[in-house]
């Protein structure tokens, strides 16, 4: 089974990357930009058939190491 | 003043371990170097110092991995009794994911590695750290980091401001508050709750000889033994 963990900094929580790369864009001439928040993406490969299972085990892996949940939110998408 | 027998921590990608042993060992104080493998601290120790480098190459989030070595179950339990444990730059990352700390540490605001002497004010003294220093004193100590900017919730930093858990701020040489790498309320240095678990971004282990610009950080260092 493969699985991806997404981890963005919490709304609120001021992104820097994301400031800078907005600027660029701006600079480049995508005016039309008004938010860029920069992540990460954690692609996991399960030995794991059962999504139920497989997805409160993502949860906990998110919760203790994948995400630093004082300053991120992670979301999980079950890929095949 | 108390001879300590201080234990400080090496992971791989550390890379303060040896300033820190040379910067107590002029304090006059026993070291001991623990391998993060190692499950348990030494015995006597009397302060656990996490020291500053780049833990597991900096992988995932500063300190996140770190966290998770057999020797931070020790410093967990240490800490839990009531034992000193000091972490210094990437040791305050580790610690902040360790949640003996509270907070995070993110990439600096204008995301710039920044490595030169800092001003910082002296914030409270009311502790086993900075008992030596003076509220509203200005220190002059090297900063060396990539992800400085602290982090922590409004109502979180309302209460540690109460309960004198912030330590150090950044500030100019007069004392006025700066901005450095984006830390809310210019925060630099803090403590726990219990006032038995600090961490800073400053080096203070780099500024123990007037002839390599500061020896304010002998200063604090030393404050672990007047107590």
């Amino acid at each position: 089974m493969k699985a991806i963990v997404n981890v963005f900094l919490k709304e609120g929580v001021l992104d820097p990357q994301g400031k800078a790369v907005h600027h660029a864009l701006g600079s480049l001439g995508f005016d039309n930009v008004t938010d860029v928040r920069i992540g990460k993406q954690i692609v996991l490969q399960l030995d794991e058939s059962d999504p139920v299972k497989a997805r409160k085990e993502l949860q906990e892996m998110a919760e203790t190491l994948l995400a630093n949940t004082v300053i991120e939110d992670y979301d999980i998408e079950i890929v095949e | 003043m108390k001879r300590l027998q201080v234990s400080i921590l090496q992971f791989p990608g550390t890379n303060c371990d040896f300033d820190t042993v040379y910067a107590f060992k002029r304090l006059g104080h026993e070291t001991t170097l623990v391998w993060h493998k190692e499950e348990r601290l030494p015995e006597a120790t009397d302060l656990v110092v996490v020291p500053g480098g780049f833990s597991y190459g900096d992988y995932l989030r500063s300190g996140s991995i770190a966290r998770f070595s057999p020797v931070m179950k020790a410093v967990q339990a240490y800490a839990a009794e009531g034992g000193k444990v000091l972490g210094i730059c990437n040791g305050f990352q580790i610690l902040t994911e360790a949640r003996l700390l509270p907070g995070a540490l993110k990439r600096n605001d204008n995301l710039h590695f920044i490595s030169r002497h800092q001003h910082l004010k002296v914030i409270s003294t009311d502790n086993a750290f900075l008992n030596l220093c003076t509220e509203g004193e200005v220190l002059n100590i090297p900063i060396a980091h990539h992800d400085g900017n602290y982090f922590v919730d409004d109502e979180t930093l309302d209460d540690m401001e109460k309960n004198g858990q912030i330590l150090l701020r950044y500030c100019d040489a007069e004392g006025q508050p700066m901005v450095v790498n984006g830390s809310v309320r210019q925060v630099a240095g803090i403590c726990n709750k219990e006032k038995n678990v600090f961490g800073l971004m400053p080096h203070p282990e780099r500024a123990m000889e007037s002839i390599l610009g500061s020896e304010d950080g002998s200063k604090m260092l030393e404050g672990f033994a007047a107590v």
